[in-house]
């Protein structure tokens, strides 16, 4: 181990936390907001992904599709909160799940339909595809860069507006209050599509910024799904600073796990033993991860204040 | 009237299973179908009793199929297929599980315990796709099925679906013996009201344990018939969405009715093996229709056959 | 009704139902995937086993043929309940297909049980060349671990001395691995294992691939996974540093998507495989055109190897006249694999598994610059699987 590969290998892992946080905030917004379990999620990070694909392949440019492709995520999402998710706000989180998993199988079928099984591939430009030198002899992925740079933006947008705008006011009641939020007059109706659509969005931007990575393909969702959820139950549920530091504390576990556990693992076992102890531990490394810090803390690391 | 029309139904549904070998004689494939929802109706009751009257939403109950089948097939690995080992065996390891698991997970709640059944049940999956020695995600092939002493032959299709119906009558009569005893009516208020049952001095904690280590006991009884079933294991079967498949089951079937996970399990597979012989885009029908039946059939099969009966509620 | 029902005869198979104990058609059950992302390897097969039956013009030993299609949903259980139906239900004589391990393994005991013939297309089981290899099973593919031995012989042949791994941790991955270290003799400096399914991003094992300063990169990524690998070693700016060796990974299906994705870092890349879309047999070039020219695209080696289980399934049949009770006449003629192969004459081991040869294929544009392979070399000439001696057959 090197201290230029450790370098980079935390670079890895940040950006890795930078797409979960995307997945997360969204995630955790509905959910701490509209106490709403929505694996469905995953099918508009997959939506995004694919439709900003199609638009990529229409205008000859990643830039013009990414644009193009998230006003249309955040339709999709609204159309599907007020089609199928809105009456569910009120029902019990088995139902919610249920619903949510029904949207994923019709998701995943539509999107076989449309774009085919086997997905499809987004060309980059030419400066984002290759890979520029961070310190001399350590060159790293430019798109990498690109994500992490693009991913601290709009967390910091975010901030800004769970912080210090009203709607952001409303949101940060919401998650505490929601009754009371209502009682004040505010249009709750409202505020939730407003919610939902932008977590739709963020999801399809991540899905949008992955895709160029992972190829945009069928069931793409739910590879992230589940660590995205992990993200949010280690960070609190309703917590958008918990998701941020859940979400880089998750990539970090997972990439440093995939990177160095066989060789830490080689200092007290078998060589052989390692190699097949460090894949099978570096897969569980975030579920172990979530059920310690659950075992200690059952309403995760950063639970938003006034909740009961 | 509309007692009798559940009973009426109910009786049916169990003659009709009973008899089914019979009237299906020469067609062993839906007798195969049948056989295998009624092996994931077990697994659906005793999900039920945490789900439907516990409230306790394991979104990881699958691992106890998991655990169960590859009793079978571990011990059928090393030429151990005397039942009377392997069976008790799966069992424990099952009940063992289950603490560990309940131990865990009932420290959190609503969601967090969602999450966390899940993620446990996840590690479960990929401790099976590590195994090599057990083929990791190739499984293992069950040649030889459980052999009891000569006493049962489960090689012969219908002795092992009189088995498998043999079960599931005795956990469902169980189930409902359960729910209405001193137990049940505990397990059963906690869904109600957790706060006050504990103010009442009920030890709601420990009641919720022993119901969850029960359920997965039960459910690792479905696992072992599901190994001898299938003459075959692998980590697939535990994964997160075989416990939504599950959960889906409970609820198509009626959430806290003793019946209803049996016409929701078989209800289940009949639609899945008809919809994908009927179109290859077969998703795109079942999605929707989950949604319908949340949204419009809150009470599941068994809420069509009328209001629940008071010792049902 | 069974979807994709397809039959040349299908109305006379329909007036014929009812007449008992009548063999008026050869009945194969064909168990792929069609749903899930992995359908498009499906969609593969079932396009080129549709293509063989109208080649042999729907009929085989005066016999027509009746195809019952299944989609196992990548699931063992359910490929193995589509399997029992096939069996018990539609009673087919020949049941072909399985595109994977665990769905084969899970299935195979409802086929032979019943004394029906198993055809696999694609899946090569260590477990089914060795011990549990079986009288009525036969592969029309290739064990997993011998493209990868080939691969691990051109290496040493190209003289590298150092190699990283990258492998999915699955069976199937781990028998790649197990393959190319099995012929490869020089040091192999690192493996990663990743978790599979599920895992896309392989930025922490491309850092470590490159810190490794290895000589090659021995990788293994079936699927939408293998372009993202692709992808991502360009990006990582690999290309061309370290070069890449590649087996099932690149193939006729991710070829054209990576050509849209404009992933110039592919061409020329190189792999291992006993099958080739230039492979100049004529039985090849009939497929080859035959299926370009109906699909509008080049076949895989999933399609190449479905190809054959018809023809294979065909020289049974015809050497028994039609006579599908002749169980013993039919297995003698296909232990033979007196048929015409899309790669020239083979022979079957004792276990019912190719003796094969393995080329070496390179990246290129066709003349119409769509991206293909072409053959380079023979590694292998007749290469049986290491497992055959296992088999007591």
């Amino acid at each position: 181990m090197t201290w230029t590969l450790l370098l980079e290998q935390s670079l890895n892992g940040f950006q890795l936390g930078i797409v979960l946080f995307l997945m997360a905030a969204g995630l955790t917004l509905v959910f701490g907001i509209m106490d709403m379990v929505n694996l469905a999620h995953g099918s508009l990070y997959m939506i995004g992904a694919l439709l900003c694909a199609t638009f990529t392949e229409w205008t000859g440019s990643f830039l013009l599709g990414v644009l193009l492709a998230l006003p249309a995520v955040l339709v999709v999402g609204i159309l599907v909160e007020v089609v199928a998710l809105r009456t569910l706000y009120k029902r019990d989180h088995l139902d919610q799940v249920l619903a949510s998993f029904g949207l994923i199988l019709f998701f995943n079928e539509l999107a076989r339909i449309v774009w085919g099984p086997e997905g499809m591939a987004i060309p980059l430009p030419a400066w984002l595809d290759g890979s520029i030198e961070i310190l001399p002899g350590v060159p790293y992925p430019t798109y990498r860069l690109m994500v992490i740079v693009v991913g601290l933006a709009v967390a910091a947008a975010l901030y800004w507006l769970v912080v210090k705008t009203r709607t952001g006011m409303l949101i940060r009641a919401g998650a505490s209050n929601r009754t009371m939020v209502g009682a004040l007059g505010v249009n709750i109706g409202l505020l939730f599509t407003l919610i939902f659509g932008l977590g739709a969005a963020l999801a399809g931007l991540a899905g949008m910024i992955a895709a160029p990575i992972v190829q945009a393909n069928i069931g793409m969702g739910e590879s992230i799904l589940i660590p995205a959820f992990v993200v949010i139950v280690v960070g609190g549920i309703g917590s958008i600073r918990g998701a941020f530091i859940a979400a880089l504390i998750v990539g970090l576990i997972d990439t440093m796990g995939r990177s160095f556990l066989d060789v830490l693992l080689g200092t007290f076992m078998s060589a052989n033993a390692a190699e097949t102890a460090a894949p099978a531990l570096s897969a569980m490394a975030i579920y172990i991860l979530m059920a310690v810090v659950l075992f200690f803390r059952p309403q995760g690391l950063f639970p938003p204040q006034g909740r009961g | 009237m509309v007692l009798n029309r559940r009973i009426i139904v109910t009786v049916l549904v169990l003659i009709a299973l009973a008899l089914l070998p019979v009237l299906l004689g020469g067609a062993p494939f839906y007798i195969g179908v049948v056989a295998r929802a009624m092996i994931l109706a077990i697994a659906a009751i005793s999900l039920n009793l945490i789900l439907g009257y516990g409230n306790m939403f394991s979104f990881g109950h699958a691992v106890y199929i998991g655990i169960g089948a590859y009793t079978v097939g571990i011990f059928a690995h090393y030429d151990i297929f005397n039942g009377f080992i392997q069976w008790p065996v799966g069992l424990a390891v099952s009940a063992l599980i289950a603490l560990l698991f309940g131990a865990i997970s009932l420290r959190t709640k609503g969601v967090y315990f969602i999450m966390i059944t899940m993620a446990l049940a996840q590690m479960m999956y990929f401790l099976g796709l590590s195994l090599d020695k057990y083929g990791a995600d190739d499984g293992l092939v069950i040649y030889t099925r459980s052999e009891f002493a000569g006493l049962i032959d489960l090689e012969d299709h219908v002795t092992l679906y009189y088995v498998v119906f043999g079960f599931l009558l005795l956990t469902v009569l169980g189930m409902a013996r359960l729910i209405n005893s001193r137990f049940g009516l505990v397990i059963r208020a906690t869904k109600f009201n957790e706060a006050r049952m504990r103010a009442l001095g009920f030890p709601v904690g420990r009641y919720k344990l022993t119901a969850f280590v029960l359920a997965g006991t039960i459910c690792g009884l479905a696992g072992l018939l599901l190994g001898n079933f299938t003459n075959f294991v692998n980590p697939d079967m535990m994964h997160w969405t075989r416990s939504g498949e599950l959960i889906f089951m409970v609820v198509l079937g009626g959430m806290g009715s003793v019946f209803g996970p049996i016409f929701g399990a078989i209800t289940f597979l009949l639609l899945e093996e008809f919809l994908s012989d009927l179109t290859e885009h077969w998703q795109i029908v079942f999605g929707p229709f989950l949604i319908l039946v949340v949204l419009f059939a809150r009470g599941g099969i068994d809420g069509l056959l009328g209001r629940k009966d008071r010792s049902d509620d | 009704m069974t979807i994709g029902k397809l039959s040349a005869g299908f109305v006379a198979a329909l007036a014929l139902a009812s007449l008992p104990a009548q063999a008026a058609s050869v009945k194969i059950g064909f168990v792929t995937t069609l749903t899930t992302p992995a359908g498009v390897i499906g969609r593969d097969m079932q396009d080129a086993f549709n293509l063989a039956l109208e080649d042999i013009g729907g009929k085989m030993g005066g016999l027509d043929v009746e195809v019952f299609y299944e989609d196992d949903g990548f699931k063992p259980e359910i490929g193995k309940q589509k399997t029992d139906k096939l069996v018990q239900k539609d009673d087919v004589d020949f049941v072909a297909g399985y595109i994977w391990s665990h769905v084969l393994l899970a299935s195979q005991k409802s086929v032979l049980g019943a004394g029906k013939f198993l055809i696999s297309a694609n899946a090569g089981p260590s477990q089914l060349a060795g011990k549990q290899c079986h009288e009525n099973f036969f592969a029309t593919s290739w064990q997993n671990d011998q493209t990868p031995m080939a691969m691990g012989e051109v290496l040493n042949k190209r003289g590298v001395k150092s190699l990283y791994v990258i492998a999915p941790n699955y069976a199937a991955g781990k028998n790649m691995v197990a393959g190319v270290e099995r012929s490869f003799k020089g040091k192999i400096v690192g493996k990663d294992l990743t978790k599979w399914p599920g895992q896309l991003d392989f930025s922490a094992e491309l850092a470590k691939a490159r810190a490794s300063k290895a000589d090659g990169v021995f990788v293994f990524y079936p699927g939408k996974a293998g372009g993202a690998f692709m992808k991502q070693y360009q990006q990582a700016g690999l290309n061309g540093k370290i070069p890449l060796y590649s087996v099932f990974t690149v193939d006729s299906l991710s070829l054209p998507l990576f050509q849209k994705g404009k992933l110039e870092g592919v061409m020329g890349s190189y792999m291992t495989q006993f099958w080739a879309p230039d492979l100049d047999t004529p039985q090849n070039k009939k497929f080859v055109d035959g299926f370009r020219k109906k699909y509008n695209r080049y076949p895989s080696f999933y399609a190449a190897q479905t190809y054959d289980s018809m023809f294979l399934i065909k020289s049974a049949v015809d050497a028994v006249k039609g006579d599908l009770t002749n169980k013993d006449g039919m297995r003698a003629a296909m232990a033979k694999a007196d048929f015409p192969s899309v790669r020239g004459s083979f022979k079957f081991g004792n276990n019912h598994f190719p003796i094969q040869d393995f080329y070496l294929r390179e990246v290129v544009a066709d003349a119409d610059g769509n991206w293909t392979t072409a053959t380079r070399d023979v590694v292998y000439k007749d290469h049986q699987d290491p497992y055959a001696k296992d088999c007591k057959m």
